[in-house]
């Protein structure tokens, strides 16, 4: 059930919201930029530095294809990190603020009742 | 090697089309159990909301790895080699965005299409509207892509040449008949099963596709004795192009000697069809209306971890498959069948089959099935597409739009039932007409609207507080224009031996992917129109804020 537009404004500006939020952000902006600044270099040297890329390491596997490779792993390794860190920092708070919203919403009606 | 060898061609040939109808048959009787199941709007649209992390995943992937991933990658890695894989990786990452970005609030937030999100806090009707355009618009640009690749396939596949007859049809004929005959298992997968049966449909193919890419993988894999190193080498050297094979520029970015501009505008063009494919697929309609099928935002974010996943070792495989297609095949015999490369997969397969499963029967054999897994690829992806046009007619445009959001749910799932009897109708008449555009210009132009109208609007829509009515119509109708008439003035459509008026000339845009201006574009529009209008519904807005990151009052 949704609550009033009261209630949503006040939770919105309360202090728990405001951490929940920032806690969130901090995380997921900031990775954003930085698996796109991590792919971007790597279309940029694909690009602009193929005698780089074309450097053999191993055999025939030379620095081009390693790249891409680490591009899977990097994609694998943020989002199993992204899942850690929202069931262990993100849900817990996420769940609080829900109980409270349901909460004084059942004890609001409690109240009605009695009265 | 002859991809139709005259001996096993008819065995390979009525293999491929009796696996093909088993698929056909199973996912219709999945279907017409899931309309039994289909009874509220929440079933038709959502699936009831029901399916897993996992189940969902495997649908997401299912939706995502259209023929383009499969045939298209493999294909690209067997002629361009690296090339190819540097296509996949776009498509890979891309995952991120939605993983932090979109999904779980999206979940939280809407309830069955993308405009449910942003309209959330605007005025209705005119941002409805929009979101209902640029969902049909993306959708059909890449179903007419999915069914021209359809048609152009099965004469590939089924090993007919132009001057022979398949079931008294010639090679184009056979192309319209396939055409209409995906088109029309298409709408019946979504009118009857809705959401509920084209998911089932989307994890049967994937299991599918997953299988079939993975036998493949571990015979190129063994017949290298599992050394990375030979296969690439072998694959080099067969493929004619020698050490640049292993080597980005020889598909995007290619570098012209004595000519700076061209080699700049290449260049440039491999930028922004890498941004369109990294910020395409948060926006597209088909993918996002897949995070409402399950219970709540957590289980969106699993159903995306076990995408990523599935997605990406996907990815692997056709890597293996593409440089193992070069390798064992080998370049020529690949472009003698087809010039885009887009059998190679197939190829690769009746080659496997060949030397080691008993000569001609089981090339015919394995050829037969990766044959059958293309199809049902393309069936499912066509489903998932249809579905969600459909779904932004009925439940945006109808029902909130025309109706003003006092529709019966029954009429509304009617409605979005004959919707897409008429978008799927549409699209076998588009289709048909377009059977000789370049197929890869659809998909770009899908992914640049994608990325430049929906992208921005979803993201300004959930974090930017200021956001509006003005801004959210600002930023779709603007990327999208703005993709659209870039693309429409670049040497796809115009100017170029490939193009699609090859003998019109009115380009000035240079570039083939229009996303490195029109994405930066959309969100321009998107802020410039937010500005420009002093509306601002500060308390829809804690709403939508408290509910995408609490999921209270989801549905």
């Amino acid at each position: 059930m949704p609550a009033t537009p009261e209630r949503y404004l006040e939770v919105q500006n309360s202090e728990e919201f405001g951490r929940l939020r920032q806690t969130l952000r901090k995380f997921i902006f900031p990775t954003t930029i930085a698996f796109i600044l991590w792919y971007a270099l790597y279309v940029l040297l694909s690009a602009y530095a193929r005698d780089f890329m074309a450097v053999k390491l191993i055999g025939n596997i030379n620095v081009a294809l390693l790249f891409g490779l680490l591009q899977f792993v990097s994609t694998f390794l943020i989002a199993w990190y992204y899942a850690r860190f929202a069931a262990r920092q993100v849900d817990p708070v996420a769940d609080d603020i829900y109980q409270d919203i349901e909460g004084r919403a059942t004890a609001g009606a409690d109240e009605g009742r009695t009265v | 090697m002859q991809l139709a060898a005259e001996a096993s061609s008819d065995t390979s040939r009525t293999l491929t089309i009796t696996l093909f109808l088993i698929f056909v048959a199973i996912t219709l009787g999945i279907t017409i159990w899931a309309s039994r199941q289909t009874k509220t709007a929440t079933d038709f649209y959502a699936g009831g909301r029901q399916f897993s992390g996992f189940q969902n995943g495997m649908a997401i992937g299912g939706d995502y790895m259209s023929a383009a991933s499969f045939l298209g990658i493999a294909g690209l890695i067997a002629l361009y080699g690296y090339d190819g894989f540097l296509y996949s990786i776009g498509f890979l990452v891309a995952w991120l965005v939605a993983l932090l970005l979109v999904a779980e609030f999206l979940r939280n937030s809407g309830r069955y299409t993308m405009a449910d999100v942003l309209a959330f806090r605007m005025r209705q009707r005119p941002v409805r509207t929009a979101a209902s355009v640029s969902t049909v618009v993306v959708s059909i640009f890449y179903l007419i892509a999915q069914m021209v690749g359809a048609g152009a396939l099965v004469s590939l596949l089924l090993g007919i040449t132009a001057d022979e007859k398949f079931l008294g049809m010639d090679a184009s004929t056979a192309k319209v008949f396939t055409i209409i005959l995906v088109g029309a298992l298409m709408i019946v997968y979504v009118v009857v099963g809705g959401m509920k049966g084209t998911t089932y449909v989307q994890i049967v193919k994937a299991f599918m596709l997953m299988t079939g890419a993975l036998v493949m993988t571990i015979m190129v894999l063994a017949h290298y004795k599992f050394n990375l190193s030979t296969l690439l080498g072998d694959a080099a050297a067969r493929s004619g192009k020698g050490a640049a094979f292993l080597e980005p520029g020889l598909r995007y970015g290619v570098e012209t000697a004595g000519d700076a501009t061209k080699t700049f505008y290449s260049k440039m063009d491999l930028l922004s069809l890498g941004l369109a494919l990294v910020l395409g697929t948060a926006g597209l309609p088909h993918i996002l209306t897949r995070f409402y099928t399950v219970p709540t935002a957590r289980i969106a974010r699993k159903s995306v971890l076990w995408a990523i996943g599935i997605i990406g070792v996907f990815y692997l495989f056709t890597l293996a498959l593409g440089f193992g297609a070069a390798a064992l095949v080998g370049g020529k015999e690949i472009t003698a069948q087809d010039k885009a490369g887009n059998t190679a997969a197939p190829q690769l397969a009746q080659k496997l089959g060949i030397d080691y499963l008993g000569g001609d029967t089981g090339g015919a054999v394995l050829l037969a099935i990766i044959a059958a897994v293309a199809f049902a690829t393309i069936l499912a992806v066509v489903a998932g597409l249809t579905l969600a046009s459909s779904s932004s007619t009925a439940h945006d445009f109808y029902a909130n739009v025309i109706k003003k959001g006092n529709a019966s749910e029954r009429d509304e799932v009617n409605v979005a039932r004959v919707a897409a009897l008429v978008i799927g109708a549409i699209a076998i008449a588009l289709s048909i007409f377009a059977q000789s555009l370049n197929v890869a210009f659809l998909v770009a132009l899908a992914f640049a609207v994608a990325a430049s109208a929906n992208l921005p609007a979803i993201l300004y829509s959930l974090f930017w507080r200021r956001f509006n009515t003005s801004g959210a119509l600002w930023s779709i109708y603007g990327g999208l224009l703005s993709a659209v008439v870039l693309v429409f003035f670049s040497p796809v459509v115009s100017g170029s031996a490939t193009a699609m008026f090859p003998d019109e000339d009115w380009h000035w845009f240079p570039l083939s992917n229009p996303g490195i201006i029109s994405i930066p574009l959309g969100f321009f529009f998107g802020w410039l129109g937010t500005v420009l209008s002093k509306e601002n519904d500060a308390e829809k807005y804690a709403e939508l804020e408290v509910r995408s990151l609490t999921g209270h009052g989801a549905h």
